[in-house]
């Protein structure tokens, strides 16, 4: 016998219907929204974490913290923007841990205060890359994953929710546990970071740019 | 205005700056801010230009695969469900039958020029009840028994039309399931039974799809069979009337019928 999503009745139900139908004790009726969510979380998560296993490790986290605390959604709300901002949180967790995983790994000297983002990237301005070293490059996009993993958990995820899948301030700011104005910097912080990181190829985009090679 | 530092031209390309108008101004007259701004997009257009490789078409599925097997069912209070409201129509047939009952029985007890026992309010309930259940139950046997007896039309069939029991059990789960759990309050133990394994059934008949394949609906027909559905529907049912003060009822020829008795 099949489950309750494959039948088109169910399949077509909203969200709220599905929700109702699981709080009422119908836990097929979850596949629905696991069903119809999944592609946009995985995207979000992909691009918090960098990685394809990483994301999929935040999807299903992130769907069964949700389906737990699923009593505690408020009707009003947007089902996906809940469970972004659920899978947003498991994402910065889960990259804080890697970072001080490695932290400890390769900078066995180095001390992680407790509460202290590690910042490489902060570390990394004297020995940021000069335009000389860098001069063979012409992809700026190429570099672009690498100053990524550069930013905090939380300035990337800020970043990520506001440019890439376009967030309103107000749901960065509820993904951060923060409030909008903290947000706001953090997202103003993020692409700064990624500006002063990038600036050698960003000068030969704009040139490029200029020059008419470039759309 | 001064020169804008870094952080206000990226407040100004999110659109987040107040003085917008003031820096548009600016920026007509500046073309080292024009320049740095510029960069900014820059960056913002490579970060745009990340390609994320896509899960699979079927993706949804296998997190679903992955994560069912840890979701608990959710735990409903027996009173919940009333206030639902997809489960309000039903509800809403159920407090009609009590007003019916109490009306019915306050005339009845008129006309008999019987004073009204209000000390009888179990009765009533019960009655209500049995009234409610039995109505409940006859659509379910009717909608089992069309269930058992359906086949392909055409020997060869890859797949045998349901939809119209399907959207039946659909709606007799909700009710049967109203029905339980005030059967529970009841403490009438016989009718719950009855009513848990008739929500297996639903619930599998109400998920299925419209069309099944003729081994699918053998897997359901042997189901309803197994457990004697329509044997016990009918046992309870007159056991209901019974109770009811009403005459049992002799029970229609049907195959199945006839086969579960025999097997019983």
């Amino acid at each position: 016998m099949r489950e309750s999503a494959d039948s088109a009745e169910i399949q077509g139900i909203g969200d709220d219907a599905a929700i109702e139908r699981v709080l009422a004790g119908d836990r097929n009726a979850y596949r629905v929204l696991v069903e119809r969510h999944s592609h946009d979380i995985y995207r979000l998560a992909y691009r918090m974490t960098g990685n394809a296993h990483d994301a999929e490790e935040v999807v299903q986290e992130a769907f069964l913290r949700a389906y737990q605390k699923l009593e505690k959604f408020e009707s009003r709300a947007n089902f996906r923007t809940w469970v972004y901002r659920i899978a947003a949180n498991y994402a910065i967790d889960r990259m804080r841990q890697r970072r001080s995983d490695e932290a400890h790994r390769e900078l066995p000297g180095k001390k992680v205060e407790d509460g202290q983002e590690f910042e490489p990237l902060d570390m990394a301005v004297d020995t940021a890359p000069t335009p000389e070293r860098l001069a063979g490059s012409v992809q700026l996009a190429s570099h672009m994953e690498v100053a990524l993993q550069e930013l905090t958990p939380m300035e990337r995820t800020a970043v990520v929710m506001r440019h890439w899948e376009g967030c309103a301030i107000e749901e960065i700011a509820a993904a951060l546990n923060s409030n909008s104005s903290a947000a706001k910097n953090t997202v103003f912080r993020a692409v700064q970071k990624l500006r002063r990181a990038l600036a050698p190829f960003a000068e030969g985009h704009v040139a490029a740019k200029s020059a008419g090679m470039e759309p | 205005m001064n020169h804008p530092d870094e952080l206000q031209l990226i407040a100004f390309q999110d659109g987040e700056m107040k003085e917008r108008q003031e820096m548009d101004e600016h920026l007509k007259e500046c073309a080292k801010c024009r320049a740095e701004l510029e960069r900014i997009e820059a960056i913002l257009r490579a970060m745009n230009a990340l390609p994320v490789p896509g899960p699979g078409e079927d993706y949804g599925r296998r997190v679903w695969q992955r994560i069912a097997p840890q979701l608990a069912e959710k735990r409903v209070h027996w009173w919940q469900g009333w206030f639902e409201p997809r489960r309000l129509a039903a509800a809403g047939a159920v407090a009609a039958l009590v007003i019916a009952a109490f009306v019915a029985g306050f005339f009845l007890r008129s006309n008999r020029g019987e004073p009204l026992d209000v000390t009888n309010e179990t009765f009533v309930r019960q009655r209500v009840l049995w009234l409610a259940v039995g109505e409940h139950l006859g659509r379910t046997e009717m909608m089992l028994m069309e269930l058992a007896n359906a086949g392909p039309n055409v020997v060869a069939a890859k797949q045998v039309d349901i939809s119209s029991e399907q959207r039946r059990a659909e709606d007799l789960l909700e009710e049967n399931r109203l029905y339980r759990q005030t059967a529970l309050q009841e403490k009438d133990p016989a009718l719950v039974s009855l009513l848990d394994s008739l929500d297996r059934v639903l619930l599998d008949v109400a998920h299925s799809p419209g069309r099944i394949a003729p081994a699918q609906l053998a897997i359901i027909q042997q189901r309803i069979s197994d457990q004697g559905l329509l044997l016990k529907i009918r046992v309870i049912q007159q056991d209901l009337r019974k109770k009811r003060g009403e005459a049992p009822l002799s029970p229609p020829r049907n195959d199945s019928t006839v086969q579960e008795r025999n097997k019983a």
